[in-house]
C-alpha cells in the first residue's frame, strides 16, 4: 500500500483514539469534581491533568487561572487548541477524507458524520455545562467507529497500520491518565487511607470502562497501586497498557519489512516488560517512573514507525 | 428572461400531451403530495452531506465544501432516442481519436487542407512533445465527456467535446444511487437501464491500453490532492475500481519506469489515469513550478513504459477553435456522414463570420476558444449594452480567439424548485470510453440550470444535476 495512505490511516487511528482518550480523561476529572470536598483535590486535579497532557502552557496562554469550566472548554471545544476533542474529531475526518478511496465507504461516512454532528452541536447542545452528555456522545461515536472498522475494513496493511496507530495512542493515553491521577495523590506512590482512595480510583476505573471488570476478576481493594497494576498489566482488559502494547506488537509483525527489525524488537521488548510486570515492579521501580518509561517507549516507536513504513524523513 | 425560440419540452409534446416515455412517471408524480417531495429533497441533501459528496469552491475559505444541488425529478430518454445518440457519440469519438493520432503523426488532414496548419501549430493545446509517439491502440481520448443539448424539435447538438479530464461521472453514479434510495417504487414501475457498472468498464478500458507485456497491469488514479474541487470524484473512482489513488509525490521514475512508493518498497505502475492537466504532469517538460506532477514521467511515457489516460495533447481536439471542424473529421477519417450535428458555429477568424457576428451580437453566444466552465462567454440576448460593447472590443482585438453560435433554445425538463415542479433548461454529458473498443453506459450526467430561464448549467454557476434514465422498452 502507498506509504502516504498508510501514514493517513495510522493517523486516523491515532486521532480517533485520542478523542476518545481525552473524553475519558475529562470524564475522570469531571466526576471527581462532583465528589464531596474531602476526597477531591480541587484545582490541583485539573492542573495535573493539563500537565500530564502536556497542555499546561497552551492553556496558560489563554487563561490566567485554572477554572474547571475553562479547562473543560479548552480540552473539549476550543478550536484554538489543536489537541481539543473537537479538533481531534475534525482531524480524524480530514484524514479519513484524504484516504476515502482506500477505506470503506461506511468508515468514511461514520467519521464524516461524527464531525458534522459535532460541528452542528458544539456551540449549542455541547457546552462545558453539559460536558457529561458530550463525553457520552464522544464515547458512543467511538464505539460506532470501532464497530465500523471491525465490520467493514479489509484486513490488509491499512487495517494493521490503523490498529498500530490506535493502540500506540491508547497505550500513551492510558499511561497519561494514570500518571495524572498519581500526580493528584497526596504521597503519590504510597497510597492514603482506603476510604479516600476508593472514590477517585473507582472513578478512574469507570472511565476506562473497567470498574465492573475489576470487581469481577480481582479480589483486591480499590487502592492506587492495585488499580495502576490492574490498568497496566492485565492482558484481558480492553484498555490496559499491556493489551495495547501487545496489539501494537502483533500488528507491527504483520506489516514487517526489510527495515523494521529494530522497531519490532523494541515493540516486543515493551510488550515483554508489561507482560511480565507485577505489582512488585511498580512498588520497587515506582509507578510514576515506570509509566514515564512507557511513554518514552511509545514516542520512540511512533518515530521509528514513521521512518520505517510511512515515508517520514529520519531525524538529522 | 426567456430564450428567443420555442423550446423542446422533454416531458410534454406541443399538444400538452405527456410523451410516452414520461407517461408512467408523470402519473406517479401527480399522486405525490408536495410535502412528501419536499421531505425527499431534504433527505437527499442530508445524505449527500453524510456521504461527503461535495466539491470545494475555489477562492473561498478552507473547508468550504458545497453540495451540487441534486434535483429529484429524473431526466428520461426513450431507448430509441438513446440508440441514435449513442451511435453518433461512438462515431464522433472515433473520429476525434483518429484526428489526434493524425495530428501527432502524418498530419494528413492538414495536407488535405481541411484545417490550416496555423490552427494547430499556433494553438497552445498542441503539444510538440507528442509528435511521433505511438500509443497503445492509437487511443488518445480514453475517457471523453461529450456535452449534448436538444433544441428545436428535440434534435441533438453537440455543444462541446471534453477530451482532457472530463469530470462528473461520479455524480451520474451517485445520483442513481440516491434516486433508488429515495424512490425505490419508481424503479419497479420503470425498466431503467443500469449505469452502476461504469467503474468496471473504466478499469477494463484502462487495463486494455496498458503498455504491452504486462499480464496484470497496475492502474492508479492521479489526483492533485484533497483540496481539488473534484477530489471526491477521484477518490470515488479509485475506490470503485479498487486501485490506488496517488498524488504526484507518491510516484517516481527510475530506470525509465514509473513506480509508486509503498510500505513494501517501490511498485511498478503501468497505467496512470490522471486527473491533472498536461501542464502539471512533469515539471521537467511542462511547468517547472508544478509540485503536482512526477519528474521524468514524460520520458517514461515516450519510451512506452507507461500509459497516461487521457493522453497528453488531447486538448488540441477539444479546443473551441477546432470544434467547428469535427463533422469534417468524421467525413475525412471515417468516410461517413456525421450522425450528430454541431451547433452551427461561426469562426471569427473568417472575415465573413466576423462581420456577421459583430452585426448580430445581441442574438449570439460568443465564446472564447480557450475558455471553460461558462467563463469567458457572452450570451448576447441577456447581456447588457456595456457587456456587449466590451466584448466587441475584445473580439476586434483578436478575432481568432472567438467563435459565435446562435442562442440555442435548450430543451427543458420538469424540475423540483421552490415553487414546485417547473421547467428548467438542461444538457447532457454522456461518458464515452475508448480502449480496445468504444463503450458507453446508457445516459450520462444531466445538468440543469436551476434559475428560471437561465441557460448556464455549470455547477460553478448555480447549476444542479439530475439522474438520467434510459428507459428500456
Amino acid at each position: 500500500m502507498l506509504s502516504r495512505t498508510a501514514d493517513h490511516v495510522y493517523w486516523l487511528g491515532r486521532y480517533a483514539e485520542r478523542a476518545e482518550n481525552l473524553a475519558r480523561t475529562l470524564d475522570v476529572q469531571y466526576r471527581l469534581s462532583l465528589l464531596p470536598h474531602e476526597v477531591r483535590s480541587d484545582g490541583v486535579g485539573w492542573e495535573h491533568m493539563l500537565v500530564t497532557l502536556g497542555l499546561e502552557g497552551a492553556y496558560a496562554e489563554k487563561h490566567a487561572s485554572i477554572e474547571p469550566h475553562r479547562v473543560i472548554d479548552f480540552l473539549a471545544f476550543d478550536r484554538g487548541n489543536p489537541s481539543s476533542i473537537l479538533n481531534c474529531l475534525r482531524a480524524a475526518r480530514e484524514t479519513a477524507r484524504a484516504v476515502r478511496g482506500s477505506i470503506s465507504s461506511e468508515m468514511w461516512e461514520t467519521f464524516n458524520s461524527t464531525w458534522l454532528e459535532a460541528r452542528a452541536n458544539a456551540p449549542s447542545r455541547f457546552t462545558a455545562r453539559n460536558v457529561a452528555e458530550f463525553i457520552d456522545w464522544v464515547k458512543y461515536r467511538a464505539h460506532l467507529a470501532r464497530g465500523v472498522v471491525l465490520g467493514s475494513m479489509l484486513r490488509d496493511e491499512g487495517y494493521h497500520f490503523m490498529q498500530i496507530g490506535t493502540f500506540l495512542e491508547r497505550a500513551d493515553g492510558v499511561a497519561r491518565l494514570l500518571l495524572a491521577r498519581l500526580a493528584g495523590e497526596p504521597g503519590a506512590d504510597v497510597g492514603g487511607p482506603v476510604a479516600l482512595d476508593y472514590y477517585p480510583w473507582s472513578v478512574l476505573l469507570r472511565a476506562l470502562s473497567a470498574f465492573e471488570i475489576f470487581r469481577r476478576v480481582s479480589r483486591d481493594s480499590v487502592t492506587p497501586m492495585h488499580v495502576v497494576a490492574f490498568a497496566t498489566f492485565r492482558p484481558d482488559v480492553p484498555r490496559s497498557v499491556l493489551r495495547s502494547a501487545q496489539l501494537v506488537y502483533e500488528n507491527l509483525q504483520a506489516v514487517a519489512n526489510a527495515r523494521s527489525a529494530e522497531t519490532e524488537r523494541r515493540a516486543g521488548r515493551l510488550h515483554a516488560s508489561l507482560r511480565f510486570g507485577t505489582l512488585e515492579t511498580l512498588t520497587s521501580d515506582g509507578a510514576t517512573p515506570y509509566l514515564r518509561h512507557v511513554l518514552a517507549t511509545t514516542a520512540d516507536l511512533s518515530e521509528r514507525i514513521g521512518r520505517d513504513f510511512l515515508g517520514h524523513a529520519s531525524p538529522a | 428572461m426567456d430564450s428567443p425560440e420555442p423550446k423542446y419540452d422533454e416531458m410534454h409534446a406541443e399538444s400538452g400531451r405527456v410523451r410516452d416515455h414520461y407517461a408512467a412517471y408523470s402519473e406517479w408524480l401527480i399522486r405525490q403530495a408536495d410535502d412528501a417531495l419536499r421531505q425527499k429533497r431534504a433527505e437527499a441533501d442530508s445524505l449527500f452531506h453524510r456521504v461527503g459528496i461535495t466539491f470545494a469552491v475555489y477562492g473561498e475559505q478552507e473547508g468550504s465544501e458545497r453540495l451540487i444541488p441534486f434535483d429529484i425529478v429524473p431526466r428520461i430518454l426513450a431507448v430509441d432516442e438513446w440508440r441514435t445518440l449513442a451511435a453518433g457519440l461512438r462515431q464522433r469519438v472515433r473520429a476525434l481519436n483518429a484526428f489526434i493520432s493524425d495530428i501527432y503523426h502524418g498530419q494528413d488532414i492538414l495536407r488535405a487542407g481541411v484545417l490550416a496548419p496555423e490552427q494547430i501549430f499556433c494553438n497552445p493545446q498542441y503539444r510538440p512533445e507528442m509528435q511521433g509517439i505511438d500509443l497503445p491502440g492509437g487511443i488518445y481520448a480514453h475517457i471523453a465527456g461529450i456535452d449534448v443539448v436538444r433544441a428545436g424539435r428535440g434534435e441533438f447538438y453537440v455543444l462541446e467535446d471534453n477530451l482532457r479530464v472530463p469530470s462528473g461521472v461520479s455524480y451520474m453514479l451517485e445520483n442513481r444511487k440516491m434516486m433508488m434510495r429515495l424512490f425505490p417504487e419508481l424503479f419497479s414501475l420503470h425498466r431503467v437501464a443500469p449505469v452502476e457498472h461504469y467503474p468496471d468498464l473504466l478499469l477494463e478500458n484502462l487495463s486494455s491500453v496498458a503498455p504491452a507485456g504486462g499480464a496484470d497491469p497496475v492502474v492508479v488514479v492521479l489526483t492533485p490532492g484533497a483540496h481539488n474541487s473534484a477530489y471526491f470524484e477521484h477518490a470515488f473512482l479509485a475506490q470503485q475500481m479498487g486501485v490506488e489513488l496517488v498524488e504526484g509525490q507518491d510516484l517516481f521514475v527510475r530506470d525509465g519506469f514509473v513506480y509508486m512508493r509503498t510500505t513494501r518498497g517501490p511498485q511498478r505502475v503501468d497505467v496512470v489515469y490522471r486527473r491533472i492537466d498536461d501542464d502539471f504532469l512533469d515539471p521537467l517538460v511542462f511547468r517547472p513550478d508544478s509540485v503536482l506532477g512526477v519528474p521524468g514521467l514524460m520520458s517514461a511515457y515516450r519510451a512506452g513504459r507507461v500509459t497516461i489516460a487521457n493522453a497528453i495533447g488531447t486538448g488540441i481536439a477539444d479546443d473551441k477553435s477546432i470544434y467547428p471542424y469535427v463533422p469534417d473529421m468524421v467525413r475525412f477519417y471515417l468516410g461517413e456522414e456525421p450522425l450528430l450535428a454541431n451547433v452551427p458555429t461561426r469562426v471569427l477568424r473568417r472575415p465573413d463570420d466576423l462581420a456577421y457576428a459583430l452585426a448580430h451580437l445581441d442574438e449570439l453566444v460568443v465564446k472564447e476558444v480557450h475558455g471553460a466552465g461558462g467563463y469567458g462567454m457572452l450570451i448576447g440576448p441577456t447581456a447588457s449594452m456595456a457587456e456587449r460593447e466590451d466584448f466587441r472590443l475584445r473580439i476586434l482585438a483578436s478575432p481568432e480567439k472567438y467563435i459565435a453560435q446562435p442562442t440555442l433554445a435548450l430543451s427543458t425538463c420538469p424540475t423540483y424548485v421552490e415553487q414546485g415542479v417547473a421547467p428548467r433548461h438542461i444538457d447532457l454529458r454522456p461518458f464515452v470510453l475508448s480502449g480496445r473498443e468504444v463503450r458507453i453506459v446508457p445516459g450520462g450526467l444531466t445538468r440543469v440550470a436551476l434559475r428560471a430561464g437561465s441557460l448556464v448549467v455549470n455547477s460553478s454557476q448555480g447549476g444542479g444535476t439530475k439522474d438520467t434514465w434510459v428507459l428500456e422498452a
